[in-house]
């Protein structure tokens, strides 16, 4: 018999403002330690927490880009317990009343296993609520001790919540792909991964079909999605495991190690899970109007869906672009951007825009290990490229070169056009007077060509290529040489 | 409701409070004087009335997201115990 796998995710987001969520300390990564944080972030006595209007401000985004509930009236808590990195003795946090409500997200699905197809799945959002991060410990040579960094203390995180809708590794992943792309899409997070922006802690149980649900173990801080696959792989087999050999999951927070692939209990401590919440006197509750929901709305870009949506209508069909070229230019904003940049220059050309980014864009992006948002050339410059391109200037080979140039030195396509002597020769007196040279030096030929021989065409072509070097315009050259060749 | 011995030990240990059995005791008979006043609080019917969670009938005032604060770290820094590398140093913890 099977076993049901049921996973459920929490997904912290350091939330992309300024300062921090209870003071107007600098949250730029990468400072030297302690440099950026002030009274609030180090707890000294008296100090008084004052929200930050931008964290809030990217909760109702996400609130909003996820259909949620957005509460008009949210309150933080203050959740209790003792480490050295959290100077007050608190984490502050929403616990009953948080600031979005529930939501769904809608995945696609890739399975993990070679022959199964693609499918959507909707996952449902439980909640997502504002809290404050805390410090860092480097467990460095320091005599002994310990060393505290609270830079990142008070840095605001919007932890966000599903419901346990998952039943695979590869959903799983999809949903945090997906989230992860949503979040940087709508300019909440950076989503960098390797900096902690954008964490992950997976619940997951198993259980008999029909059955009530299994005891949970807790997967925390994953940071890369490679990570959380092998984890929650190793993980279900552990518990499928441990239940057929008789034994019993106990409930637990667990830790995955790289190195090995294995995941392990983290000690528990007898109180770890008694944290005492309440409403924290120190902050007011916080209070969000419909008007500043819809100000917020206004500002939101158009979302990933809805392009998709908008380009199938308008650039697919059978001469335009297919849903796997649309799924693609929309994988990401940055994507998205360039595409309709560089689109914008040639709005007749589509498929050419889409041919050219995931063809050349992609491919030396790929070789020269960048992504989207460090691509060399700008959307705007390769718009420019594609112009002289649909316009006879260029060649689809002298359009290579020219992009090679602009790749490895910069410069607009015409400048590198004009330097590189890459205009085509759309001159027509230019392309006969070279026609009827060919035809004079070649007479056996075109005998043979003449007496049924098409082959020797492309012979014609290469010849007037070569004299044109290259620079011929190809179907004005093919027009005229056919012309002359049947006399 | 009362509480017992024991759960006035549970609350000292999480507030890492370390008390005596005399302490305990005493502890144990104040907290329960409080539990009485609170017995008395939750006999006052409150059907309708929603819960408050501040004392003022106040909303939250937002702060923009603008750098304000400097660096004092040298200023706090010279009032902590031991420092090192700019990091404040704690007796070690490793989970």
């Amino acid at each position: 018999m099977t076993w049901e796998i049921v996973i459920g995710l929490e997904v912290h987001t350091q939330l992309s403002t300024n300062t921090k969520i209870f003071s107007g300390a600098s949250t730029a990564f990468g400072a030297e330690p302690n440099t950026q944080a002030d009274a609030v972030s180090i707890a000294l006595p008296g100090v008084l927490p004052v929200l930050n209007k931008g964290a809030v401000e990217r909760a109702i985004k996400f609130g909003l880009a996820t259909g949620s509930h957005i509460a008009p009236r949210s309150v933080f808590a203050r959740k209790n317990y003792f480490y050295p990195d959290l100077p007050k003795g608190y984490q502050i946090s929403q616990f009953d009343l948080p600031v979005v409500g529930q939501g769904a997200l809608t995945i696609q699905v890739e399975p993990l296993s070679g022959n199964a197809k693609p499918y959507e799945k909707t996952v449902r959002i439980t909640r997502a609520h504002l809290e404050e991060d805390a410090g860092k410990s480097m467990h460095g040579d320091f005599h002994g001790m310990t060393g505290i960094d609270l830079n990142r203390a008070g840095t605001p995180l919007l932890e966000i919540v599903s419901e346990p809708d998952m039943s695979s590794a590869a959903e799983a992943v999809a949903y945090a792909k997906t989230l992860h792309t949503l979040v940087r899409w709508i300019g909440i997070c950076d989503g960098n991964m390797q900096e902690g922006s954008f964490r992950c802690d997976v619940n997951v149980s198993v259980r008999k079909p029909g059955q009530p649900l299994g005891t949970r173990r807790e997967i925390k801080n994953l940071n890369s999605f490679k990570f959380m696959q092998q984890a929650i792989d190793y993980e279900v087999q552990w518990q499928i495991d441990t239940i057929e050999n008789g034994g019993k999951v106990h409930q637990a927070t667990i830790l995955f190690n790289p190195d090995t692939g294995e995941t392990r209990a983290m000690r528990s401590k007898e109180d770890a899970h008694d944290y005492r919440y309440f409403p924290d006197p120190d902050l007011l509750p916080l209070e969000i109007s419909s008007e500043w929901i819809e100000q917020v709305r206004a500002m939101l870009p158009e979302l990933q869906q809805q392009k998709y949506a908008r380009f199938m209508i308008e650039l697919g069909g059978d001469s335009g672009l297919s849903s796997s070229d649309i799924r693609f230019l929309t994988a990401s904003r940055e994507m998205a951007d360039f595409f309709e940049t560089v689109l914008a220059a040639v709005p007749k050309d589509a498929k050419m825009c889409a041919n050219w980014i995931m063809g050349e864009v992609s491919a030396q992006l790929n070789r020269d290990g960048l992504d989207m948002a460090q691509c060399p050339i700008t959307a705007r410059q390769l718009g420019g490229m594609l112009q002289r391109i649909a316009d006879g200037t260029i060649s689809n080979s002298g359009a290579k070169e020219v992009f090679r140039t602009m790749w490895a030195e910069g410069g607009d396509a015409d400048a590198v056009i004009e330097a590189k002597g890459l205009k085509q020769v759309s001159d027509s007196g230019a392309i006969e007077a070279l026609v009827d040279e060919i035809i004079a030096d070649n007479a056996d030929k075109v005998a043979e060509y003449r007496s049924g021989k098409d082959k020797l065409f492309g012979f014609f072509v290469g010849l007037a290529m070569k004299a044109s070097k290259g620079k011929a315009n190809p179907a004005q050259l093919n027009d005229i040489l056919k012309k002359k060749l049947e006399g | 409701m009362s509480l017992s011995l024991a759960d006035v030990e549970k609350v000292a240990r999480l507030a890492r409070l370390a008390m005596n059995d005399q302490e305990l005791q005493a502890a144990q008979a104040q907290l329960n004087n409080i539990f009485g006043l609170i017995a008395e609080m939750q006999a006052v019917d409150t059907k309708g009335v929603e819960p408050m969670s501040h004392s003022q009938d106040l909303a939250q005032r937002l702060r923009e997201d603008m750098v304000t604060e400097p660096d004092q770290r040298e200023a706090f820094q010279a009032v902590a115990p031991q420092v090192e590398q700019g990091l404040y140093l704690v007796p070690q913890v490793i989970e």
